[in-house]
């Protein structure tokens, strides 16, 4: 038996009794911190460029990720972009990006509308194409593990590195400032530059006071499976160098807001759903099952050509940039970078963030290294901030135009005459002449358009439905797979379940409270005890009362019971709860 | 810091690899040999000193020449530069004071064509003689202080001092707190536990792994092996010749008699399940395991 005595892969036959070991001397001297120049938290693409960058410049730079490896904490839809426009793309930090971990390209993008089993099929590729100087479908476990060995390489020539299992579970202070990090796992680090890539859940963030979960409407959920195909050249009919992708919208999820995707990868497929938290909350949806509306949707029959094989189901939470992005995402020494900063831009039926992230930490990184070298390392927040306005990355986040068109778009009395008028005769005769000229698809191509589409039933719903039934064909053929139900879903997924620590404290178990959670979980559904959330019937002296109960060992750590019910989350500590093998 | 870390190939006890004769010998040439589980604790030790403090780590044992794989694997657990085998025909069948010796003289010996070894690493007891002798007995010999059921320790480099957490008998309320100077011994109760609490130390420990992985391959490269003469060694006082221990006979213990029923229940018999359910259910607390 090898004496496997590697702090990262700690074994989980710990004694149960706490015995004292303490420091048996002391070394933990409160003035005897540990320093880096500068410290990263959070090895996704945001915190990669923002290390990779910050190395490259000689900045000695310590990047601590709290998964077992990058990437298995990390959920993307799976399409990456590389924007013409932007100053940094993945590929500018790590040239052999796509090479070494994209999973194919992505050359033809659709929207298909739905309604019942009629299908309108609109080409957006012009839209998808448009400032897109590539765009890859990747899986997350394998790019984010790929950019932490070359980011540890980077970072090891400055003095620092990178380390897994390690979470940062706050900010460290002195005086009200912000000095650097405390972690589960570490003593306390003060640094000159804190980057907090640590996601939608960001902890720093909001330690920092900058983010909350407070309202759903400023949320999308997402949800996905790896779906295991290992011909996608010859279902699809593309070569190895192509890649589709696919949205879908209209009636197949009732009538919560938001839509359907597919992406191609090397050998199999992601398809997912992503929607209006606020929407899925309204309307008490089960995220999985409108995950199983898309897979089970005659149209998906062709690909899939009945063999299902899911390799793994996951969840994730998605900031709406639009209304959550910072415009000052900085706090003293702390710069918040990609998620952690609601850099997530989910605009019309094109979605980025990686992209974003990428572009926010190499500027945040520029921005220290030129504060620093002015000789005053504290501007690196408001020069970051400056640099995401310069470069434009600001106004693809909070377009001025979508706040404009929001104002009447997305109050109610507008919303609901728009939506009745896109389903009225006069509509419907609009769309039918509007198609006849080809402007339809046009008008969908529109970068310009999409940019501010409101948040309403309408674009979501009603118009892609009106659409397919006045202008769609039948879908042909059948699709009579079974997806897997969640039980087989949560038992399909790797766990280390920190026992006897659970991440999530339910603060108000009443139903009002946070009843939401039984529905809006990923992991959770009604008459179903194998979830977190559940509701259960309690009998105290005489009387019944319907309570609320959480087992966070299913946990996805999407984030979603943060927002919906009333709870004190954090992550689990570093390397414990779920493991994603795809992401 | 140069630390030795005294290793011993045990047979491996575990179920499946072990293997007994019809009255309960245990059958040497059937039962693969392994690293004294124990010396497990000592080598965590040794890794976290090195890790923490730099300098070398050295793996030391007394055996036959194929001993070489249980030193490779202790290379790659503690991530050791140095592995020394003290081998001879005449070192065989050594009892725990033969062996002292033997051992003693292979840290001289280190001392003098290395260096001053700071510190010596031993495990609790060996998985086969169970008697926890060989490591004080080494270090009578060596005549240095002697640290046991470590838990925890630390080392001060400058004052050339190491201070360490004993569990004293086993009990976790009566854990204390002893200096000592260097040099000196340490044997590692198996409720030590490293502890890595400054990011320097795992980013070491990662570079470490990453060398040591590639050095393990070839460890016979790293690997120095004494016989009784290179160590100066009289052989009336090592081996057999010089073992005062007499073993007069060995009795297997009885095997006690099951005097539990066991029931086999087949996972997909669901009324066998639900029965075994109905059995669990006194033992539950759903209430306590609320949010759990």
């Amino acid at each position: 038996m090898a004496a496997n005595t590697d702090p990262e892969e700690k074994t989980a036959d710990a004694p149960a009794e706490a015995i004292d070991r303490g420091e048996v001397a002391s070394v933990a001297d409160g003035d005897d911190y540990e320093h880096y120049e500068a410290v990263v938290v959070g090895c996704g693409p945001g915190g990669a460029a923002a290390a990779a960058t910050l190395a490259r410049n000689g900045v000695e730079t310590l990047v601590l990720e709290r998964g077992v490896d990058a990437g298995s904490k990390n959920v993307s839809g799976g399409l990456l972009y590389a924007e013409e426009s932007a100053p940094y793309t993945i590929d500018d930090l790590f040239p052999e990006f796509r090479e070494a971990t994209a999973e194919r390209p992505i050359t033809d993008y659709y929207l298909h509308n739905v309604a019942g089993n009629r299908v309108k099929t609109f080409d957006i590729t012009d839209l998808h194409e448009h400032d897109t100087e590539w765009s890859d479908a990747v899986l997350r476990r394998r790019m984010d593990s790929w950019l932490a060995e070359r980011v540890h390489e980077m970072t090891r020539e400055t003095g620092g590195g990178l380390l897994t299992e390690v979470r940062v579970n706050g900010l460290l202070r002195d005086g009200g400032e912000i000095v650097g990090v405390t972690c589960d796992e570490l003593d306390p680090i003060t640094a000159d530059l804190i980057v907090a890539a640590d996601g939608v859940n960001s902890e720093l963030a909001r330690d920092a006071g900058l983010m909350d979960w407070e309202r759903p409407e400023e949320w999308f959920q997402g949800v996905k499976a790896v779906v295991d195909l290992p011909d996608v050249d010859d279902r699809f009919d593309i070569s190895e160098d192509e890649g589709e992708a696919h949205l879908f919208s209209g009636d197949l999820f009732s009538d919560v807001r938001g839509g359907g995707f597919l992406y191609t990868n090397e050998e199999s497929l992601s398809i997912g759903t992503v929607f209006h938290l606020d929407s899925l909350v309204a309307e008490e949806a089960e995220p999985h099952e409108l995950l199983d509306a898309l897979l089970t949707h005659p149209l998906l029959g062709e690909w899939l050509d009945g063999e299902y094989h899911e390799r793994e189901y996951s969840a994730k939470l998605v900031p709406d940039s639009k209304k959550v992005a910072l415009r000052e995402p900085h706090a003293g020494r702390l710069v918040l970078v990609g998620d952690a900063g609601g850099q997530m831009q989910a605009q019309g039926p094109i979605i980025k963030g990686m992209n974003h992230a990428v572009t926010a930490g190499a500027l945040a990184a520029e921005a220290f290294v030129e504060a620093r070298s002015r000789g005053d390392s504290t501007l690196a927040g408001e020069r970051y901030a400056k640099r995401l306005r310069d470069e434009g990355v600001m106004a693809k986040l909070r377009p001025r135009r979508y706040e404009a068109a929001s104002v009447l778009g997305e109050r109610s009395p507008v919303a609901n005459l728009t939506d009745r008028v896109v389903d009225s005769r006069a509509g419907r005769t609009v769309l039918r002449a509007l198609s006849r000229a080809n402007g339809l698809e046009r008008l969908y191509g529109s970068p310009y358009l999409s940019m501010m589409v409101p948040d309403t039933a309408t674009p979501y719903v009603t118009l892609p439905a009106v659409i397919a039934e006045e202008l769609g064909e039948p879908v042909e053929g059948e699709n009579d797979i079974e997806p897997p139900s969640l039980a087989d879903r949560i038992g399909e997924l790797t766990y280390d379940t920190d026992v006897g620590n659970p991440h999530i404290e339910l603060l108000d178990s009443s139903v009002e409270a946070s009843g939401a959670a039984v529905t809006a979980c990923p992991v959770s559904a009604r008459d179903f005890g194998g979830g977190c959330y559940r509701e259960e019937v309690v009998k105290t002296n005489g009387d019944e009362e319907r309570l609320v109960s959480l087992d966070t060992q299913p946990c996805v750590e999407c984030g979603t019971c943060a927002i919906v019910a009333d709870t004190r989350w954090e992550h689990p500590r570093g390397g414990k709860g779920v493991e994603f093998r795809e992401g | 810091m140069y630390t030795v870390t005294l290793t011993k190939g045990v047979p491996d006890f575990s179920e499946g690899a072990v293997s007994f004769d019809e009255d309960g010998h245990l059958e040497r040439g059937k039962t693969p040999t392994v690293m004294n589980p124990n010396d497990r604790f000592a080598l965590e030790a040794a890794l976290q000193t090195k890790v923490r403090h730099g300098g070398t780590a050295a793996v030391m044992s007394m055996g036959p020449p194929g001993y070489g794989e249980v030193l490779q694997e202790a290379m790659s657990s503690v991530y050791a530069d140095e592995l020394f085998l003290l081998s001879d025909r005449e070192m065989a069948a050594a009892d725990t004071w033969a062996t002292s010796i033997t051992l003693a003289t292979g840290i001289e010996r280190i001392a003098e064509t290395r260096e001053q070894p700071d510190l010596v690493f031993a495990g609790f007891k060996t998985a086969d003689g169970e008697t926890g002798h060989t490591g004080p007995q080494t270090c009578w010999c060596l005549d240095w202080p002697i640290l046991t059921h470590v838990i925890a320790l630390d080392i001060d480099e400058t004052e050339r001092t190491i201070r360490v957490k004993r569990l004293v008998e086993g009990d976790i309320e009566e854990i204390e707190t002893v200096e000592a100077p260097l040099p000196a011994m340490i044997v590692t109760d198996p409720e030590f536990e490293p502890t890595y609490r400054k990011a320097e130390h795992r980013l070491t420990f990662k570079d470490l792994r990453e060398e040591t992985t590639e050095r393990a391959e070839s460890y016979e490269e790293h690997l120095t092996t004494w016989d009784h003469a290179e160590l100066n060694l009289d052989p009336d006082y090592i081996g057999l010749d010089g073992s005062p221990t007499i073993v007069s006979g060995v009795d297997p213990i009885p095997k006690a008699p099951s005097e539990r029923e066991a029931t086999v229940v087949d996972p997909g018999d669901e009324a066998g399940m639900e029965s075994v359910l109905d059995e669990l259910l006194p033992y539950t607390n759903r209430a306590a395991a609320g949010g759990d």
